[in-house]
């Protein structure tokens, strides 16, 4: 096991007071497995994934009850000085959007170098190790891109960018929040199937949080499914998309625009059916 | 469908054109060329969807902006119901802002953030409507946003209380306010959640029944374009490279860039 969330409670202070985000929230990866967390804005997806290094700023977030396990140690307890060992360098983050990443007023060399500076200060040959990690996530013109600012990138190759940078300090578990949703059709495809190689070569987790169930399918080996801050369905990928039990899994999966339905009404969610089968 | 103009077309785009320099001689002519859109030419009938795909830099996003006069066209036509509208002055094209509206990707850009919800949709009107009356506005204010699936409460609210989904429906409903009858979507379910793309889109295909709306509807994503459009064309570093319906496009594609289209599509 290597992340065990066990009952993870997280609020926010607001004007109108205290807001639950999540409420009793728990799941584990093992190693080198690839789980996803699949849930609609506002289902606390994100917040599981920021809570996991206590990214999120506290206050206005309260940790307020649970533990997270890392390796067996409660990262929850520790203090911001202690918990850098773990941020980036044993998990890593990759965001959606990645030109607000990216700082762009330094070329990406810059930004690597000084990645690698922070991490792994010991290091000899540091811009090699930079190259060798853009090769890694299918830049073929390294030495190029290297000297690029991030403006002069497209979307695609900077969100390799990003993976690159955050592959730097070979974390075991790599947090991917929504890696694809500001990309094309195309792109997303290309950094999907990157992610699934990484993820092999390197017998890294992954823990892919998204809002489309379609890119689950054929990458992640779990599928977690939150609504409302909760967990409502959790299994193996195929046996929730093909059979799930949960009527917001089902009218989730449902929503998925598919080729060859012209003409059809999708399928929206109806909230209210959800809400009555829930007890909040 | 109603009316003579049954059989000739709402808009017709013939070889349109539009290239961007990239660098510039001594003398100022520009010596290199970005053909964004090159030799484009299709239509669209009353009540039909034409659905552009491409990919970011296909040059479908430009079409559309050159339909609307917000880019001028470097050579070719548009004709709306039979009349040239490509080489209109903004003044002369001010009428056509009434038939032919947009709606855009994002709705947190396209929405003034210091206006309530209630002056966005009265814009329109004040200028396509001056003679309108002030209650006769505010009532269709309301209608407008009932038409959308809210209500008269959110009159008074400013864009950032709205989520996505509901940022996109005002954005449709400023579109709707002067009653055109051509609606360029460009990507306006791209940036939404899949559960919330799903109500977007059933919302389109309603309202184009009620009022017999024609759609350019812009995407990257074939599935999504595939459920509303009568009639398709791929696009491919501005050049039409596959066209036909829907069915045809997904069952017989034919070419190798529509096939890769076809492959990325997330599916279950």
């Amino acid at each position: 096991m290597l992340l065990q969330v066990e009952d993870l409670h997280v609020h926010f202070l607001t004007q109108s007071g205290e807001i639950p985000a999540l409420r009793g929230v728990s799941f584990s990866i093992e190693k080198a497995e690839s789980v996803a967390i699949v849930g609609e804005s506002g289902s606390g997806k994100s917040v599981t994934a920021l809570s996991l290094t206590k990214l999120l700023e506290s206050p206005p977030a309260i940790y307020k009850k649970g533990k997270i396990l890392y390796e067996g140690v409660d990262l929850l307890s520790l203090s911001q000085k202690e918990l850098r060992k773990y941020r980036g360098g044993e998990i890593a983050y990759v965001f959606q959007e990645p030109s607000t990443s990216l700082n762009p007023v330094y070329s990406i060399g810059f930004q690597l170098l000084e990645a690698i500076e922070l991490h792994q200060p010991h290091l000899k040959d540091k811009k090699s190790v930079g190259l060798e990690v853009l090769q890694k996530v299918g830049i073929v013109d390294c030495q190029m891109v290297w000297k690029s600012y991030p403006h002069e990138l497209s979307g695609g190759m900077q969100q390799r960018v990003m993976i690159a940078m955050a592959l730097l300090c070979k974390p075991k578990l790599l947090v991917a929040d929504e890696p694809t949703t500001a990309l094309d059709v195309t792109i997303q495809a290309q950094i999907l199937e990157l992610f699934a190689k990484i993820q092999k070569d390197l017998a890294m987790s992954v823990l892919l949080i998204t809002h489309n169930f379609g890119i689950v399918k054929g990458f992640s080996d779990r599928v977690v499914v939150m609504f409302r801050g909760q967990v409502v369905e959790e299994g193996p990928t195929e046996k929730v998309i093909y059979s799930p039990t949960h009527p917001y899994t089902k009218a989730l999966i449902d929503c998925v625009p598919r080729l060859g339905e012209k003409g059809k009404r999708l399928r929206a969610i109806d909230y209210s059916l959800i809400e009555s089968s829930l007890n909040l | 469908m109603t009316g003579p103009t049954v059989s000739s077309p709402l808009l017709s785009v013939n070889s349109l054109k539009v290239y961007f320099p990239i660098r510039k001689s001594l003398f100022g002519r520009s010596k290199e060329w970005v053909k964004a859109v090159d030799d484009i030419s299709f239509t669209i009938k009353e009540g039909q969807t034409v659905g552009l795909v491409g990919e970011s830099g296909s040059g479908k996003t430009t079409i559309g902006r050159t339909i609307v006069r917000l880019q001028d066209p470097t050579s070719g036509s548009i004709l709306y119901e039979g009349k040239p509208i490509h080489n209109l002055s903004q003044k002369q094209f001010r009428p056509y802002r009434k038939k032919i509206q947009m709606i855009f990707q994002d709705p947190h850009n396209s929405l003034n953030p210091r206006l309530t919800i209630e002056s966005i949709l009265r814009e329109p009107l004040d200028i396509h409507f001056p003679g309108m009356e002030k209650k006769q506005k505010k009532e269709k204010i309301v209608e407008l946003l009932e038409k959308v699936g809210l209500s008269a409460e959110h009159l008074y609210r400013y864009p950032h209380e709205f989520s996505g989904g509901q940022r996109q429906r005002i954005g449709i409903a400023r579109a709707l306010a002067v009653g055109p009858k051509l609606i360029i979507c460009d990507e306006p379910v791209s940036a939404l959640d899949v559960s919330v793309q799903a109500q977007i889109i059933n919302l389109l295909m309603d309202l184009q029944q009620e009022f017999n709306l024609s759609y350019l509807f812009i995407s990257h994503d074939l599935a999504v374009v595939e459920y509303l459009s009568d009639y398709v064309l791929v696009l491919n570093k501005g050049r039409i490279v596959e066209e036909g319906t829907p069915e045809e496009i997904y069952k017989h594609p034919k070419d190798a860039y529509t096939k890769k289209l076809i492959a990325s599509i997330p599916s279950i």
